[in-house]
């Protein structure tokens, strides 16, 4: 819809792609329409031999090696102390959209008094952080736009620990090429160095002033205002610091990684 | 051309699609084939018009994402051809020669021509109006869908230039009207050259040829004498 109202309920489509990606799978097997994509894909011949493997094998590393030299233009393009816009109180939509790559009813809770925050990496002082601990540093508000890569977006209010202040209070190196965020639920997000030190990039542990709802990422998740919505990690575990480059959760599905808006 | 100009007095021959401009042509139609088919993919994924999904038969990439992979690879062959198209039309003086000018006067007199069947096609190497203002809009659409989709790539580090059209589903709107447009110019221009066969081949061979271009200038006031259209 061009214009949706705001819910808590997970909406039809954007939420469960992975779901509808196995589901559809499984129904594309039988899907003789699909001879008609397989021509514009170059993957007829793989069809005819009854393999599954259209878009999977040289077309798709084709793809995906543009899509990895796009990240590299993005990364040129991207202007460090640039800001994005930011908005009024008074557009904010409560509570914020879910997003997860299963259903909203398949959340699973942290426990904010036992959760800690695992430091890994290039970091000097890696003790673990707890949620008290995080409560404490001084909080950044901010009111951006969230942009998913489906194409819907909405204003929304987050606060917390700027990520730069934080890297640097724990002695992480700097320099070092990436930030890898390591979640509770199995899911792995990355983000470049110069996007994680980017003025509006934070650990949000708060929306709208309360602390976030369970659905949205609690006790801690990413929020940078020039990252599509899927590289936000939520329910951080553990956040590593390193050079060495390793898929994440949906890069390994043909997402682009740097995925900079 | 028209045979009222020897081809004795041609100075320099001439075809009146040189090639490289046949080869842009046809870049671009594969760069449009990919973009509306991807375009249609993303579309798809979170629609505009809740009435409106687009056949999966009909779109490029089996997911969205590979849909996404195919858009920002189709961009660049888009993109840099465009230029190149740009460029070329502007240095060979095609643009002003062919497209320019237009008179509303002439578009409407075209338009009634039409309606009449007393359309020419006989001389290829001469646009009607109702062709220039079609051929100089979908330029301009292509212009402006090049910089929306630009304005949704990176709404931030182009934040000023998409801060002039409106909010991010605006621009996805707009977005979306150009690959309409444009797609409405696809029916149009691919019947019309089906009907007018020799103007595809044309476009595969070069056509006829012309003269320069002030050669077809000064044999274009005279549509009724004869012509001799195939090379
Ligand atoms: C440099 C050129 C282009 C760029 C950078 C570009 C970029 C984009 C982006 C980023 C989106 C996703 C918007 C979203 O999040 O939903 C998109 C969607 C789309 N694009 Fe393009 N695009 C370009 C050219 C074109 C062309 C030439 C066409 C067709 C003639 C086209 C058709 C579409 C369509 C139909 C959609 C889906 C509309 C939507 O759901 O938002 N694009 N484009």
């Amino acid at each position: 819809m061009f214009i949706r109202k705001p819910s808590i309920l997970p909406p039809d489509k954007p939420v469960d792609r992975d779901a509808i990606r196995q589901s559809r799978a499984v129904l594309e097997h039988f899907n003789r329409r699909k001879l008609l994509r397989g021509a514009l894909s170059l993957s007829a011949l793989t069809l005819l031999t009854g393999c599954d493997v259209s878009e999977e094998d040289s077309v798709q590393k084709a793809l995906r090696a543009v899509s990895s030299w796009n990240d590299g233009v993005q990364a040129a393009i991207f202007r460090s102390d640039h800001l994005a816009p930011t908005f009024s109180p008074s557009q904010v939509v409560k509570p914020p959209r879910f997003n997860a790559y299963y259903d909203i009813d398949h959340v699973k809770p942290i426990d904010g008094a036992t959760w800690k925050l695992e430091l890994a990496g290039l970091i000097k002082d890696k003790r673990p952080w707890t949620a008290q601990q995080i409560y404490q540093l001084p909080e950044q508000e901010l009111i951006i736009r969230h942009i998913c890569v489906e194409g819907w977006d909405y204003i929304g209010q987050w606060s917390g620990p700027n990520l730069r202040a934080f890297l640097t209070r724990v002695g992480a190196d700097l320099t070092a090429k990436y930030v890898y965020f390591i979640c509770n639920d199995n899911f792995t997000e990355s983000i470049d160095m110069a996007s994680a030190l980017h003025p509006q990039t934070i650990l949000a542990t708060k929306y709208a002033g309360d602390f976030i709802a369970d659905p949205f990422g609690y006790p801690l998740r990413l929020r940078t205002s020039t990252k599509l919505g899927y590289k936000n990690a939520k329910w951080i575990k553990a956040v590593e610091v390193t050079n060495t480059f390793r898929e994440t959760f949906w890069s390994k599905q043909g997402e682009n990684w740097f995925a900079g808006i | 051309m028209s045979t009222a100009t020897p081809k004795t007095t041609v100075r320099k021959e001439k075809l009146l699609h040189p090639l490289p401009l046949r080869i842009m042509h046809w870049v671009n139609a594969l760069a449009i084939f990919i973009m509306i088919g991807s375009g249609w993919r993303i579309y798809n994924d979170d629609v505009i018009f809740g009435w409106l999904h687009f056949p999966d038969a009909l779109v490029i990439g089996k997911w969205a994402q590979y849909g996404l992979q195919w858009h920002f690879f189709g961009m660049w062959i888009l993109v840099i051809n465009g230029l190149c198209y740009l460029t070329y039309g502007i240095v060979t003086g095609r643009f002003r020669h062919k497209l320019l000018p237009i008179s509303p006067r002439d578009v409407i007199a075209t338009v009634r021509d039409a309606l009449h069947f007393r359309l020419s096609h006989d001389d290829l190497t001469v646009y009607n109006a109702v062709q220039k203002t079609l051929y100089l809009g979908v330029i301009l659409v292509g212009i402006l869908i090049v910089i929306t989709g630009l304005c949704l790539w990176k709404p931030i580090q182009f934040s000023e230039l998409a801060g002039l059209f409106g909010s991010f589903q605006i621009i996805r709107l707009i977005h979306f009207l150009c690959m309409s447009a444009i797609v409405g110019f696809v029916l149009v221009h691919v019947s019309l050259a089906l009907l007018v066969p020799q103007s595809l081949l044309a476009m595969l061979t070069g056509g006829p040829t012309v003269g320069d271009v002030l050669a077809v200038e000064a044999a274009a006031p005279v549509p009724e004498s004869p012509t001799e259209t195939t090379p």
